[in-house]
């Protein structure tokens, strides 16, 4: 076919513009959208899909991770002597106040875990080494909240519920979804700052030795274990998400925000495509008169949809870039993996086609007579 | 001899709200292969309704059309298409080329619609560009040409897929007097060279002399059909 779609659309540039700006407004609208919330999605569950364990092991009913309850941390020895398990670790996630030195407080989650095993530990550990929370008082916090937290240095002392804190290193892109600012301490550190009992945990995480049937241990120590839940990283993980995303209704707000940037492209687009129509209705009569069939135009119409789409997704993935590198330095990070930059050219295309329905409807019911009309 | 149309007692209503408008009162017409017909008449006698419904764009009400011999009145809209795809090439007054195509694609894109791609059609679209003698325009944009190089380009493209019929509605409408002898020279030669049956509307008097015949149009009426010497 001559390339009519192509010239047709590169015709009146002006048009043209306005159609490119309409899909990259609503492709950006939709990354960003899309991005927050995959990015609000694995910051909730950040802590828990680092963990690099199996199992967790939570107080009965616990929904999800911030609403851990207290158990006794003897359970930890009948997990230690069950057959499959590799090793378990107690584990603390806890809100507690952080108080500057110059009296402000702020909400933080005290994270505890073992510094030796170093399992539930912090990671991208940008200043300082794990090994330091050893020290006595010693707590890690991420560069984002350094701000927040009133800490410029390492070494600087803080007062978390009331007990000294150290500042010995820092972490980079740990998020906290509540934008309560995660702080990494020992075990014990976290059992002090959270004002839990000498034999109390909130967590028992648990790695399966090697070719152990996962099942068949989350089964076992469930029935060995009293008033807790035994749950697959992956279902608890599941668990907060949804949690966060859906019950909050946080996640609803910004899956309708990338469902109205879909619209708004639609819109936008289905006009500019419909109007490079109507400039080119009498060419379309001719077609017709010297019998193209309707399928014929309707391929100069959706190529023409499918060019805007694909030069307007690639403007948008441009912009895109620089918003989601911008959005790594704030509280809320867009996130953008391949399969969803695949997904939203899809999504572009597909947009952009049903945009070019207005058009073919009109063009179905051009009656080609109209060549012989003045 | 076929001819290479034939339409007879062929009446048009439209349709316009509760209104019916007859246009076409039984009318017979027939167009022979290699022979040019001008069809003549004032303004709303129905020359281009009858125009229309030869080139299998309008369905008669009632009637029989034929294309090439073949009854053409009782096709389904959606097979209409391909009737005029195949046999019947059109001109028209204001030319409808495809102004963002150049004149080699604007003649490509109707070979294109008859399947014929590629370099066979870039060689067959040249052949016709030179039978109209603007080869040498083959990358110009429409813009660029004049009036009645415009209109032998639309010449080019209805020859296109060699059609048995090409139907012409005011041709020389919007051409000097010289451009319009010479578009009416090369639609007498496509009849008579190549057999086709050409039908002109036209309100043009200077082109008279290039009609083997002249049929006159009156309130969707055959009003008088004369036998012309062409020149």
């Amino acid at each position: 076919m001559p390339p009519l779609a192509q010239r047709n659309l590169m015709h009146d540039k002006v048009r043209l513009a306005v159609t490119l700006t309409g899909i990259v407004f609503a492709v950006v609208l939709i990354v960003v959208e899309m991005g927050l919330f995959l990015g609000f999605t694995v910051t909730t569950s950040s802590i828990i899909d680092k963990s690099k364990v199996d199992l967790w092991i939570v107080s009965k009913h616990t929904p999800y991770i911030e609403q851990g309850a207290a158990f006794s941390e003897r359970k930890l020895y009948q997990v230690l002597a069950t057959p499959g398990v590799a090793t378990a670790e107690k584990y603390i996630v806890r809100f507690a106040q952080w108080k500057t030195p110059n009296g402000a407080e702020q909400s933080v989650q005290v994270v505890g875990f073992n510094p030796y095993t170093k399992i539930g530990g912090p990671w991208n550990v940008v200043q300082g080494d794990v090994e330091d929370l050893k020290t006595p008082d010693a707590v890690m916090i991420d560069q984002l909240y350094a701000n927040k937290l009133g800490v410029k240095n390492v070494g600087e002392i803080f007062e978390i519920n009331g007990r000294r804190a150290r500042v010995v290193g820092f972490t980079k892109g740990i998020r906290a979804f509540t934008t309560t600012p995660y702080v990494f301490t020992t075990f014990k550190n976290a059992q002090a700052f959270g004002r839990l009992e000498e034999d109390q945990t909130l967590f028992i995480l648990v790695k399966a030795a090697p070719g152990t049937d996962l099942k068949k241990l989350q089964q076992d120590l469930q029935s060995r274990l009293r008033d807790v839940d035994v749950l697959t990283t992956s279902k608890f993980s599941a668990m907060t998400r949804f949690y966060w995303m859906f019950t909050t209704g946080a996640g609803v707000a910004v899956l309708i925000a990338a469902l109205l940037g879909l619209v708004v492209g639609v819109v936008v687009v289905a006009q500019t495509i419909y109007a490079t129509t109507m400039d080119h209705i009498r060419e379309y009569g001719t077609l017709k008169a010297m019998g193209a069939p309707n399928s014929y135009i309707y391929r100069v119409i959706i190529i023409q949809a499918g060019i805007a789409a694909v030069v307007g997704y690639a403007l948008a993935m441009f912009v895109s870039f620089f918003v989601v590198r911008a959005s790594q330095s704030g509280g809320a990070a867009i996130y953008l993996p391949l399969p969803m930059a695949i997904g939203i050219f899809f999504l572009t295309v597909l947009m952009c086609t049903t945009a070019a329905v207005v058009s073919i409807n009109k063009v179905t019911s051009l009656d080609p007579a109209m060549v012989f009309r003045g | 001899m076929i001819p290479a149309i034939s339409v007879r007692d062929v009446t048009k209503v439209f349709i316009e709200g509760p209104n019916q408008v007859p246009v076409l009162h039984g009318v017979d017409f027939e167009v022979e292969q290699g022979e040019v017909v001008l069809l003549m008449g004032p303004s709303g006698s129905g020359k281009t309704t009858l125009l229309s419904i030869m080139g299998c764009i309008l369905r008669a009400t009632t009637g029989s059309v034929k294309v090439a011999g073949r009854e053409v009145a009782n096709l389904d809209e959606r097979e209409l298409p391909a009737v005029r795809l195949k046999n019947i090439g059109f001109i028209f007054q204001g030319f409808n080329l495809f102004p963002t195509l150049t004149v080699g694609e604007n003649v490509e894109l109707a070979l294109d619609l008859k399947g014929i791609r590629g370099a066979k059609a870039k060689g067959e679209s040249r052949r016709l560009l030179e039978q109209v003698g603007l080869a040498a325009k083959y990358n110009s944009f429409p813009s660029d040409l004049s009036g009645g190089q415009k209109q032998r380009v639309a010449i080019a493209r209805a020859l296109s897929g060699s059609p048995g019929v090409i139907l012409a509605d005011e041709p020389t409408a919007a051409l000097d007097s010289h451009s319009g002898r010479n578009v009416m020279e090369m639609m007498r030669e496509l009849a008579q060279t190549h057999g086709r049956g050409v039908v002109v509307v036209t309100h043009d008097s200077r082109v008279l002399e290039f009609g083997d015949r002249i049929v006159s149009m009156e309130d969707g009426r055959i009003a008088e059909a004369l036998a012309e010497d062409a020149a």
